[in-house]
């Protein structure tokens, strides 16, 4: 996929700045969350060998980090996805069949909500309320937003976005 | 230090300043409960089950984390203590499974007592967590984290006392759980198995890996000719599960008990450690002599191997290339002994009663098949020797005192003080001092070296050569010492490391409970047990002699090297798991990093 290709490249740029940075922190244990931070920014999660590379210049230990990691929901161990799906569970969205339309959204996409689909394109997560009540049950796709959304609507509202990629994915093709 | 006077439960208290009002209640004469505190080291107010009230404070102060006033007032019997106690447990109980009765830690849990103690008779929660899985990884430690109450207590042990960090607290709220990173495996952590987690865990949540079945079986195949050897440390603890108090001596009940469970030969890891001074006093010695890497630094703990191959593995040349006792016993037993009565190895069983965890993982290692046979094939605690006697209905106190059969079991106060930090040292300096210098050592007893201090250092004269020694034990003093070393602050000649606080006596292996109060008790016992030992130096042991004379030829022989040394291997200091991550060079270099250390000076 060309879209992996143009990632690998951003991610080398990114991992020398990142490494830059740990490396100026080096034995400096209180920076932990502030390195974090920035390594989150730049690859929107913290991978593992990021992780030890962390524990061994900041001088803390690996479940420490591991730990920190995992407290704050900020921090990811895993790569979200291109598209974020944000379903919707707070009280209107709810009572008005919000619940289906996450099941459905698991179901089309073959992952549970927290995962990332194997091609890197959705990530489901549950969010509490968007303030947008009067378009419930509502979901958000990066910055778009699904308002009367059933769970019969799903699969096209999905589709929307693999038409986009795939469309993309020409592009690049033939640039 | 300033003093302070409180009142705790209408009784005036003076305790000095900056202690902690569960402290201070103890002066009063009241136990106030708790299930995560560990003083000096877990003080961090997580159980909330030793909460009191204090006059003019808002709420609740837990007992553990609060430091005394002068004039405070603290009530440890309210109504309103009482209920946000039971309320505790009652949480943290809705949160365990009941699985008392076959539970290793059954009769002897922290949760379990203080339920009885504060009469809790129902639990209003429910609790609908899913079962996790046991990890079962390592042939020494036990993680079950449905047992688990988060109370930290092990990774404090982990992080403070050993420095090792194997396990931490992932996650939060009621999805917490403490384990390795990742949620990986102990066996792919940087666990050094030392077990003083198993020590401090109120629960059964971290426990050692249970052989008993194994060594019944052995027992009672008529076929297997078993035979059990016993270390140091563990003749001075074994009586405690039975009541006894700690530091009473027991090593004829053992030998008894051990005897009468159906061992065909009753032998003592002090034989081996005898021979150990002597292989390596001799390798201390021609280190000296040829320029051969300093300092020496002692290899009989397990826990302190693994956490060197870790940590430390620049300074695998500076560790003495001796087995542990534990495995030059082994090895001695299925090839001289096998040979001296005539019986084939293969149908020899070897079992280790050890004070200690890391063990098991040492006898497992492939190198230890000098033999042609594993050489040690079950290692248990002093626990699970404990529960062996229980079951075939032993009434230990009452048991005659008997002795260890020949000649394995013939050894000296120089080998009975190993179970004590600094007693290796002190057995070595007993037997290289009369080889160095070929005069009779008068003082024998090398109090500098002796107690509960974590770093210890001394000097000896060796006949116009001083000998500068150090003496660490606890990792993490271990990681203090050979930091010191390695910047060039601080020069030796010896050092003696043990992986347990209070050496072997306070061994991961050893009765629960173990704190600094027994570990003295245990310490004083090992060198009463010297005292009385007609034989008091290594060297002048005549089983040893025998064993030289008929079998090894002399200290460092080719065939010692064969049998009764070793060599060391580089392990990842961020746990065997970092070799699985391919998403990153840096972990790849590691990899690269990866090198068998070689057997020193030989």
């Amino acid at each position: 996929m060309s879209n992996n290709t143009e990632h690998k490249c951003e991610c080398a740029e990114a991992y020398l700045d990142i490494e830059r940075i740990i490396e100026q922190n080096r034995g400096n244990r209180g920076a932990l969350v502030q390195v974090l931070h920035y390594v989150q920014e730049r690859l929107g999660y913290v991978p593992k060998d990021i992780q030890v590379k962390i524990a061994e210049t900041l001088g803390v230990s690996l479940t420490e980090v591991y730990g920190v990691i995992t407290f704050y929901s900020l921090f990811r161990e895993k790569p979200r996805g291109k598209y974020i799906i944000s379903s919707c569970q707070g009280t209107a969205c709810y009572v008005r069949g919000a619940p289906d339309v996450l099941e459905r959204l698991e179901k089309e996409l073959g992952i549970t909500a927290g995962d990332t689909t194997d091609d890197g394109l959705f990530t489901i997560e549950v969010v509490r309320c968007l303030g947008a009540c009067g378009l419930a049950p509502v979901m958000t796709v990066n910055e778009d937003t699904h308002g009367r959304v059933t769970q019969d609507k799903v699969p096209a509202i999905l589709d929307l976005y693999r038409k986009k990629e795939e469309a993309e994915t020409v592009h690049v093709a033939g640039s | 230090m300033a003093l302070v006077t409180l009142t705790i439960d209408g009784k005036q208290v003076t305790v000095e300043e900056g202690t902690r009002i569960i402290e201070a209640a103890k002066e009063a004469g009241i136990e106030i409960p708790s299930l995560c505190y560990l003083k000096d080291i877990n003080e961090i107010g997580s159980c909330r089950v030793c909460v009191v009230e204090v006059e003019k404070s808002k709420g609740l102060q837990a007992a553990c984390v609060t430091d005394v006033a002068p004039g405070m007032v603290v009530h440890t019997n309210t109504p309103v203590v009482r209920a946000a106690r039971r309320l505790s447990v009652e949480m943290i109980l809705s949160d365990h499974p009941y699985e008392c009765v076959t539970c290793p830690r059954n009769l002897n849990c922290e949760l379990q007592s203080l339920a009885e103690r504060l009469g809790i008779r129902e639990v209003r929660f429910e609790s609908d967590d899913e079962i996790k899985p046991i990890d079962m990884s390592t042939p020494a430690i036990v993680r079950d984290p449905n047992k688990c109450i988060l109370c930290r207590r092990c990774v404090a042990v982990c992080e403070k006392i050993q420095t090792v960090n194997a396990i931490g607290p992932y996650g939060r709220g009621l999805s917490t759980e403490i384990g390795p990173a990742w949620g990986e495996s102990m066996s792919e952590s940087p666990c050094v198995q030392c077990g003083q987690c198993t020590l401090v865990c109120p629960v059964g949540a971290l426990y050692e890996r249970d052989y008993t079945e194994e060594v019944w079986q052995a027992i009672y195949d008529p076929d297997k000719f078993v035979i059990v050897q016993t270390a140091p440390a563990t003749r001075v603890a074994v009586g405690e599960p039975f009541g006894l108090a700690p530091g009473s001596i027991s090593t004829g009940k053992m030998v008894a008990a051990l005897r009468q469970l159906g061992f065909d030969k009753v032998f003592d890891t002090n034989f081996a450690a005898d021979v150990t001074i002597m292989e390596e006093g001799s390798e201390l010695l021609e280190r000296l002599a040829t320029g051969g890497e300093l300092p020496l630094i002692t290899s009989c703990s397990p826990g302190w191997i693994n956490f060197m191959e870790e940590f430390y593995p620049d300074l695998s040349q500076n560790v003495s290339s001796c087995k542990s006792p534990q495995q030059m016993f082994g090895a001695l037993a299925k090839t001289y002994y096998a040979e001296k009565i005539g019986i084939d190895p293969a149908n020899m069983v070897v079992v280790s009663i050890m004070p200690c965890t890391a063990k098991k993982f040492e006898c497992q290692r492939p190198e230890m098949t000098a033999s042609g046979y594993q050489d040690v094939d079950y290692v248990l605690t002093v626990r699970e020797l404990a529960d062996m006697i229980k079951e075939a209905g032993i009434d230990f106190d009452s048991l005659p005192e008997e002795e260890y059969d020949d000649p394995l079991g013939i050894s000296t106060g120089a080998a009975a003080i190993f179970g004590a930090t600094g007693g290796v040292m002190e057995a070595a300096v007993r037997t290289a001092y009369e080889i160095y210098t070929g005069k009779t050592l008068e003082k024998i007893d090398f109090e500098e070296v002796r107690g509960l201090d974590g770093v210890k250092e001394a000097s000896v004269e060796l006949d116009g050569t001083t000998l500068k020694i150090a003496v660490a034990h606890g990792l993490g003093n271990a990681r203090d010492v050979l930091d010191r070393v390695k910047s060039g602050e601080a020069e030796y000649h010896f050092i003696e490391i043990m992986s347990c606080p209070g050496g072997c006596i306070g061994g991961g292996g050893q009765p629960i409970p173990t704190n600094d109060e027994i570990r003295q008790k245990r310490i004083e016992a090992i060198y009463e047990i010297d005292k009385n030992m007609p034989l008091r130096k290594s060297h002048e042991n005549p089983a040893v002699k025998e064993l030289y004379d008929t079998f090894l030829g002399k200290p460092l022989s080719d065939k010692s090297h064969q049998l009764l040394h070793t060599s060391y291997t580089w392990r990842s200091p961020f746990g065997s798991m970092i070799y699985k991550d391919d998403q990153g060079i840096w972990a790849l270099d590691r990899v690269a990093q990866s090198q068998v250390a070689g057997e020193s000076d030989s």
